[in-house]
């Protein structure tokens, strides 16, 4: 669906976009993560055709950017970064002048705006003015607009930035329910937000993709393994010294003690939850807490980012 | 051709929303009515030529406050990357504008009608320079026009746009006075006259329309245009 080929951008000396290249398929939901600079915007305002790249290209749905730039913005639904409104219009009013804008006709346009409307949770705010919406609302009515012609593809510039948590969700949600039709890239420099509603992930560090993976694929290119915590009543130094023992833990890190509990963060190459289980019990030790890690994708994403700064 | 429909309409309402268009059009209205007024009776005159004389100088001011939103507001708030990015292209959105403020100063000028009607109660003008007047003021309101949306197309601040925009006006429109025409060299002088606001004004106001001065306000409206288009175009 999308196709990026050696795409580069330069904004005088700097370089904003460094020959990138990656695909999307149809329906997928691809995250692009990364520090502030790192090209993110950058690069989905040239898939969007708002500026033009200085090298290389991409296709969207067949339709190239520099050559058939109308085409492409037809077929992709977008929310620039911070989600610029007209906010002197009407929220009704708004929704029609863009889906006009997109070609839409007729009773057509009523039926649009209903059904966006609908989904985005804006029946409410119908009647009011932009300008009177508050953050979460104005985020919903960007991804009204984004929704209005049915594309094929959107393209969301950090589309939870500066929301609360409620909204964060809500906002989540909803791009969960978009993405199982559509092919969606979203950015955002918030890891869990990456994780939670994207299939891939490609980290951008200074203008190059410096990562790319499921999120699971890409922790585990950090040191590889699991994190597994667990907290034992016994001991320190036994529980210790028998943990050692087992092969095929890499690392242990002792987290501290609480009302004789001892808790370690343990590395370790495959599942060893039944291990440290029976290896507990077997020592006359008691087991208050065992739980694996989620995935921590802050640790791949400082690796990576750093690696390529230094 | 449709989306420029669409974007017109967009602009022209947008004038409306907000209490500034009221302003200008009533003060343009007032200004222009108390200049007319003062000296008319004095002069015993049923013409329109001393209001007509009024408005070089008073568009230079008005075109430039209803452009100078036009681009600026859009790149201060952002909204130009998500125009820019619906399935239209910059001439198309260049043309829209333009037009949307051509209406807007259609609007303003024919609301001057009680004029027309106080001359017509009055006395017996001619109605050939009345009628030039207006075509006249409409070209040259578009040439300001233009030259405005070119201002506000560079920046994104207002205050800059009506300033620059003003002062590439005041450039056009001294440049066929006179005074200018008597201090350049004289194979200069021609090709000033001919570029001056100002004169061509004066000559459609005669109530005869002159091809040539047709074809100069058309080419310095498309050359503006392009300027603004080219501007727009610039950001990629």
């Amino acid at each position: 669906m999308i196709e990026v080929e050696s795409l580069s951008k330069n904004y005088g000396a700097t370089r904003a976009v460094r020959e990138i290249s990656f695909r999307v398929e149809k329906g997928e939901v691809v995250g692009f993560l990364g520090p502030n600079g790192a090209g993110k915007s950058t690069t989905m305002r040239m898939l969007t055709c708002y500026i033009a790249p200085d090298a290389g290209t991409a296709r969207i749905a067949g339709f190239d950017i520099t050559a058939q730039p109308l085409e492409v913005k037809k077929r992709i639904g977008y929310l620039p970064e911070n989600n610029p409104l007209y906010l002197e219009m009407g929220v009704i009013e708004y929704l029609r002048f863009i889906a006009l804008m997109r070609g839409i006709v007729g009773s057509a346009v009523r039926e649009r705006l209903r059904h966006v409307i609908d989904i985005c949770g804006l029946a409410a705010m119908a009647s009011k003015d932009v300008g009177e919406l508050s953050k979460g609302f104005r985020q919903r009515l960007g991804l009204a607009q984004t929704l209005i012609h049915d594309p094929d593809v959107l393209i969301l510039d950090e589309p939870t930035i500066g929301l609360d948590p409620h909204q964060i969700i809500e906002i989540r949600n909803l791009i969960k329910n978009i993405g199982r039709e559509k092919t969606v890239i979203l950015s955002s420099h918030i890891l869990p937000e990456v994780a939670a509603t994207c299939d891939r992930v490609l980290i951008l560090s200074r203008g190059s993709i410096v990562g790319s993976g499921t999120p699971e694929e890409l922790a585990s290119l950090s040191g590889g393994g699991q994190a597994i915590v667990a907290a034992i009543r016994g001991p320190r130094e036994s529980i210790e010294a028998a943990l050692r023992g087992l092969p095929e833990i890499t690392n242990i890190l002792y987290l501290g003690s609480e009302g004789g509990i001892e808790r370690f963060e343990l590395t370790a190459a495959a599942d060893m939850s039944e291990k440290i289980f029976f290896l507990v019990s077997s020592n006359g030790w008691s087991l208050s807490e065992l739980y694996r890690k989620s995935i921590n994708l802050e640790d791949v994403f400082m690796e990576l980012t750093m690696r390529e700064a230094s | 051709m449709k989306n420029i429909g669409v974007l017109f309409w967009k602009e022209f309402k947008g004038y409306f929303s907000s209490p500034v268009a009221y302003i200008f059009i009533i003060s343009f209205l007032a200004v222009t009515n108390w200049l007319f007024f003062k000296t008319f009776f004095l002069t015993n005159q049923a013409s329109l030529r001393q209001f007509f004389g009024l408005l070089p100088w008073m568009f230079l001011f008005l075109a430039p406050a209803i452009t100078m939103r036009s681009w600026a507001e859009e790149k201060k708030l952002g909204t130009l990357e998500l125009l820019m990015t619906l399935p239209v292209q910059e001439h198309e959105a260049v043309v829209g504008k333009f037009l949307a403020g051509l209406a807007f100063l259609g609007l303003t000028l024919a609301l001057t009608f009680p004029l027309v009607i106080t001359v017509m109660l009055l006395g017996d003008p001619d109605p050939g320079p009345i009628l030039g007047g207006y075509a006249g003021a409409f070209l040259l309101g578009g040439s300001y026009l233009a030259i405005g949306l070119f201002a506000s197309g560079i920046t994104e601040n207002q205050i800059v746009a009506f300033i620059v925009a003003i002062v590439i006006g005041f450039a056009f429109l001294i440049t066929g006075e006179s005074i200018v025409l008597y201090s350049v060299p004289s194979y200069w002088g021609a090709v000033c006259s001919y570029l001056g606001l100002g004169a061509h004004f004066q000559s459609i106001g005669r109530g005869v329309i002159d091809s040539r001065d047709l074809i100069y306000y058309m080419s310095l409206i498309g050359f503006f245009l392009l300027l603004n288009q080219l501007t727009i175009e610039g950001r990629k």
